[in-house]
Formats: structure tokens, C-alpha cells, sequence
């Protein structure tokens, strides 16, 4: 009897347990495998082919043909494209953020939360088509040029991580006591004054997440700005200007070179970049959640 | 003082605009997409097979991938996902692993897609010697969804009374017992709201396609054999997808009506994604009012006592 009890337990517990416990541990699994493979394959450019690092990172002269795997450009192109995407999108969310919480709790419950639902899902190949389709040609009408630009990728891109900075600065200002603010009213100050003064300074360290979040996503977007950044291997000289990106340069070359090769070595290195690049975006995160948190 | 009223209402104002201009901003983007794809309704649209040269083509094929890819991608990363988040609601205890797991997750969910789709050119490409597969396509997008069907989970769960989970232990069930029974049955909701909205994210994925599942379809054939790369059902056969179509279309196409396909596809995508938000929406409020009835209930109850 006894022994029968203790299998049943065992059926009824520790199966589960394992299950459960297993795909937790495929999740560290796979993470560490992309991590192993990317960085394997990414590093065989400069053990395998020769190309230095240094000239990598700091070289604009990106010209495979020669044997000259500069791409600086192409991080320079990122970099850009994502800051700029989050100096613009970054107020509007924030401001949308406190629409939702202090002045129209309702229309924002009702109207503005399913409608950034809908934002994050519309796919990223058809903001990137609506961008080909509406923003490239009015660009090329109101700023001259040929339309595709590094001002074009900023716009499509500050409205994909629109939603992102919103909801997570939304929840930041939420988890605001609601004393800080009635404290501030009872001192006198307008509803302004509390907001900017006293409710945004407490929930800083939400908002700064959900904007380094937004700079993530907007970094390893592909398709998208790939779509609308006009893909010329050149550094901008302008908003207007065409340029490139690490991403669209990966989806759009890998499939061109043969593995092996210098060259598709190189895209790989491209990879790792983009790789080391997000995961310092994370680490930049935890810092921030913890320098709060202590407190 | 009437200063920092009128700075007040000035600022209120803005506020005001900034709301109005983001909705007006997707009601311009869907009407936009929907003017320029109309007529996508069209059968002979939705179900003929695309041509490379010729005008007249049709999505069939493309779309069928995508539902299949999408199903073939739930089959996958739902229990996964449900499996990581019941360990780290229910099991997982404080500590370094914990931490480390977390990381994990983070990590994996700010994953850019295009290198998920590399890692997966890598493993389940070239490694595996499979080729461009629907399976492989499948594999990478579990990777992008993984942590936040995890994450969802683990917050459902969580989300689940503590009293209720007590009482199951209470009367001797075993921890597995109460999830199966108890803890799950009244997570379910929620979990399915943060399934549907995944299965959204998945049928409009491309970057992570391009070089897993291929920009190609062999002419499909449902007579053929299972394991015959032309039988509809094979997962082990290029899949092109309608989102990878639509970016196909735009970077190569040459067919010259390429962007009335690549505007209607468009025009399909949007449709599913309303689709899959308006059931989430409908699961939600399903939740919520589940909950109030038993609020309501109890209140029922205290009055009678």
C-alpha cells in the first residue's frame, strides 16, 4: 500500500517537476548556444581570415572585393537611426504615458491602450511597405533627394517603439503612490507642476528602462529600416541622405556570399556585433533596475 | 499663480494633441494600407499560386505557409513557454539559477530577429543538413516568442489567489496536482490572451524566415507523399511566407505588379492581426468578467450571512 502511495507521488510530482524544470533549463540552453554559435562563427573573421578587429570598427571603407572589412558605416548607420528613433519617440511616449494616467484615465483605457496594441502588432515588413509606399515619395517631394534616408528609417522606427516606451513608461508612472501626488496638489501646485516635478522624477527609472528597451528593439529592427534606408554603403551627410544599417546589411548579403569566404566571415562579425550590442543594452537595463532598487 | 495655471493648461493641451495624433496616426496607417490592398477579398487573389513574370499572381500558397508555420510554431513554443513559466512561478527557488535564468530570458527576448534567423541559418540549416524548412523557420520564431509566452505564463500563474492553492495543498494534492487542477484551470484566460497575441507576432515575422524557412515554395501537390518536399503538410520543405513575400516583392520583385501583391498581402496581414487583437481583446474581457462574478458572488454570500 505504502509502496503504491509513494509511486502515484512520484507520478503525480516529480514528472511535472522535471518537465517543467526541463524547459526552463532549454531556455538557458538555447540562449547559450546562440551566444556560442554566433560568437564562433562571428570570430572566425579575425582568427581565420586575417581582418582586424580595429580596422573593423573604426574603418568606413567596407569593400569586400578588395579585401577591406570596414564597417563602421554600418554601426555608425544603427547607431544613428536608433538614437534618432528615440529622441523622437521617447517624448511622445512618455507624454502618452501620462495622458493614460493623469489626465484621461478613461480614453486612455479605452481608445489609446488597444490602439498601441495594434501599433506593436502591425508586422515590421508592412511598416516597412507603408514607409516605401507613403513616406518615401512625400520625403522626396518635401526634401528633394531620392526619398530613401536615414530620415525615413528614423520616422518608420520612432513609431514601431512607440508602443514599447509607452506601456513600460505607463506602468512606471502607475506604480507611483498616489500620495506623492496628492502631497504635491496639497501644497498648491497644478497638476503640471506635480506631474513634471514630482511624479516623473519618481518613476525615472521605469521610463529610462522602457526608452533603453525602445533603443534595443529600434537597433535590431531589420526589415523595416532596411526597407527605407536606402542601403548606399555610405556614411550621411544628412538627414536626407541614404545610408546603411548592420542589420540590412545582413539580410541582404548573407545569402550572396559563400560560407567560408572573407566576406561572409565578415557578416558574420557583423552578427556577433549586433549580438554583443543587444546584450549590452540588457546589462545597461539590470543596471538601472538595481541602482533603484537598493534604495 | 495664474501663471502656472496657464503653463498648466497649456501643457494639458498638448497632451490632448499628442493622444489624438497617435490615434489618428494608426486610424491614417490602417486606412492606408486597406485603400491601397482593397479588393485583397478577392479569391482568385487569396488562393492562386504567385507568378515570377506574369501579373495576375496570387498569395495561396503563402498564406497557407503562414497558417501552417503558425501552427506548427504553437504546437512547439506553447508548452515550452507554459513549462518556463510554471518552473518559474511554482518551482524555481530564489537564488543565482534563478538570476541566471532570468538573464536568459531578457537576453533572449531582446534578441534582434535577424540573428535568431542567422543562429538558425547556422543549427537548423546547415548543421542539421535539413535546408530551408518550415520546421527550421519554426524553431526560430519559438526562440523570439519563448520568453514572453514564459513571461505571461509566470504572471498568470502568479496572478492565481495564493488561498486557492493553499486549500488544494491543504487537502493533501501535491504541487502538481494543484497546478494541473487548480492553479492552471483559472491561469488559462490570461494565458490564452498572451497566445493569441503571440500567434499575431508570429504570422508577421519575416527577418527570422529569410534564411530559416527560404523565399521559396516547390509547387505543392497534396496527393504526393508526406515526406515528399511537395506534399502541403511536409515540414521539412521551403516555406516562403506572406510576410517574407511582401519583402520579397519589394527588394526583387519583377513581377510588374508587384506592389499591388505586396499592398493586398499587406492588406491580409492587417486583417489577421485585428483578428488576433480582437480575440485577445474578447479572451480579457471574458477574464474579467469571470472574476467579477465570483466577486459578485461573495458579496451575495456575506449578505445572506
Amino acid at each position: 500500500m505504502k509502496g503504491h502511495k509513494s509511486i502515484n507521488y512520484w507520478k503525480s510530482e516529480y514528472i511535472g517537476r522535471t518537465l517543467v524544470t526541463l524547459c526552463g533549463i532549454v531556455i538557458v540552453l538555447t540562449t547559450l548556444a546562440i551566444i556560442a554559435f554566433i560568437a564562433g562563427k562571428g570570430i572566425q573573421s579575425f582568427t581565420v581570415s586575417g581582418i582586424s578587429l580595429w580596422e573593423m570598427i573604426s574603418s568606413t571603407n567596407w569593400s569586400p572585393n578588395d579585401g577591406h572589412y570596414g564597417a563602421l558605416i554600418f554601426i555608425a548607420g544603427s547607431t544613428l537611426v536608433s538614437v534618432g528613433a528615440v529622441l523622437v519617440s521617447a517624448p511622445i511616449a512618455v507624454a502618452l504615458a501620462i495622458f493614460m494616467n493623469y489626465i484621461s484615465p478613461k480614453f486612455g483605457e479605452k481608445v489609446l491602450r488597444p490602439v498601441l496594441e495594434l501599433l506593436v502588432g502591425i508586422p515590421s515588413v508592412v511598416y516597412g511597405l507603408l514607409g516605401v509606399t507613403i513616406l518615401v515619395p512625400f520625403l522626396r517631394d518635401s526634401f528633394g533627394g531620392v526619398g530613401f534616408s536615414l530620415m525615413a528609417g528614423i520616422i518608420v522606427l520612432s513609431v514601431m517603439i512607440l508602443p514599447t516606451i509607452a506601456t513600460l513608461a505607463s506602468d512606471a508612472l502607475r506604480g507611483v503612490p498616489p500620495q506623492l501626488l496628492e502631497a504635491s496638489y496639497g501644497l498648491g501646485s497644478t497638476r503640471w507642476q506635480a506631474i513634471s516635478r514630482v511624479v516623473i522624477p519618481a518613476a525615472k527609472k521605469g521610463v529610462m528602462t522602457g526608452i533603453v528597451l525602445g533603443l534595443a528593439r529600434a537597433f535590431g529592427e531589420a526589415l523595416a529600416v532596411q526597407m527605407v534606408i536606402g542601403n548606399t554603403i555610405k556614411l550621411p551627410e544628412a538627414l536626407t541622405s541614404p545610408t546603411a544599417t548592420l542589420t540590412g546589411i545582413l539580410t541582404m548579403d548573407m545569402s550572396n556570399t559563400l560560407n567560408g569566404t572573407a566576406w561572409n566571415n565578415a557578416l558574420w562579425s557583423l552578427a556577433l556585433i549586433l549580438l554583443v550590442i543587444s546584450f549590452l543594452f540588457i546589462l545597461i537595463i539590470r543596471f538601472i533596475g538595481n541602482r533603484g532598487g537598493t534604495k | 499663480m495664474m501663471n502656472s495655471r496657464t503653463v498648466n493648461k497649456i501643457w494639458t493641451g498638448i497632451f490632448y494633441v499628442v493622444a489624438i495624433f497617435i490615434v489618428l496616426l494608426l486610424g491614417f496607417l490602417v486606412f492606408e494600407i486597406l485603400k491601397r490592398g482593397w479588393g485583397f477579398w478577392d479569391l482568385s487573389f487569396l488562393t492562386g499560386k504567385s507568378s515570377n513574370v506574369e501579373a495576375g499572381g496570387g498569395i495561396g500558397y503563402q498564406l497557407w505557409n503562414s497558417f501552417y508555420m503558425l501552427i506548427i510554431t504553437l504546437i512547439i513554443s506553447v508548452p515550452l513557454g507554459l513549462g518556463a513559466g510554471i518552473y518559474l512561478a511554482e518551482y524555481a527557488k530564489p537564488g543565482k539559477f534563478l538570476n541566471f535564468i532570468r538573464l536568459c530570458i531578457d537576453t533572449m527576448a531582446s534578441l534582434p530577429s535577424i540573428v535568431v534567423g542567422l543562429f538558425g541559418l547556422l543549427v537548423f540549416v546547415t548543421a542539421t543538413g535539413w535546408g530551408y524548412t518550415i520546421i527550421g523557420g519554426a524553431l526560430a520564431i519559438t526562440i523570439l516568442n519563448l520568453p514572453s509566452l514564459a513571461r505571461v505564463s509566470e504572471s498568470a500563474i502568479l496572478d492565481v489567489p495564493g488561498s486557492v492553492k493553499e486549500a488544494s495543498l491543504g487537502v493533501g494534492a501535491t504541487r502538481w496536482q494543484t497546478i494541473v487542477k487548480i492553479t492552471l484551470p483559472s491561469a488559462m484566460p490570461q494565458i490564452i490572451t498572451g497566445v493569441i497575441l503571440a500567434a499575431g507576432r508570429i504570422f508577421g515575422e519575416a527577418a527570422a524566415l529569410i534564411y530559416t524557412a527560404g523565399l521559396m515554395t516547390p509547387i505543392l501537390n497534396p496527393a504526393a507523399d508526406l515526406s515528399n518536399p511537395v506534399n502541403p503538410f511536409n515540414i521539412f520543405r521551403p516555406a516562403e511566407t506572406l510576410a517574407v513575400h511582401i519583402w520579397k516583392l519589394n527588394s526583387e520583385g519583377i513581377v510588374p505588379d508587384a506592389q499591388a501583391i505586396a499592398t493586398k498581402s499587406a492588406a491580409v496581414l492587417i486583417i489577421m492581426v485585428l483578428i488576433f487583437n480582437l480575440l485577445a481583446r474578447l479572451f480579457s474581457t471574458l477574464l474579467q468578467k469571470h472574476f467579477e462574478g465570483s466577486k459578485g458572488k461573495k458579496k451575495k454570500s456575506h449578505a445572506a450571512a
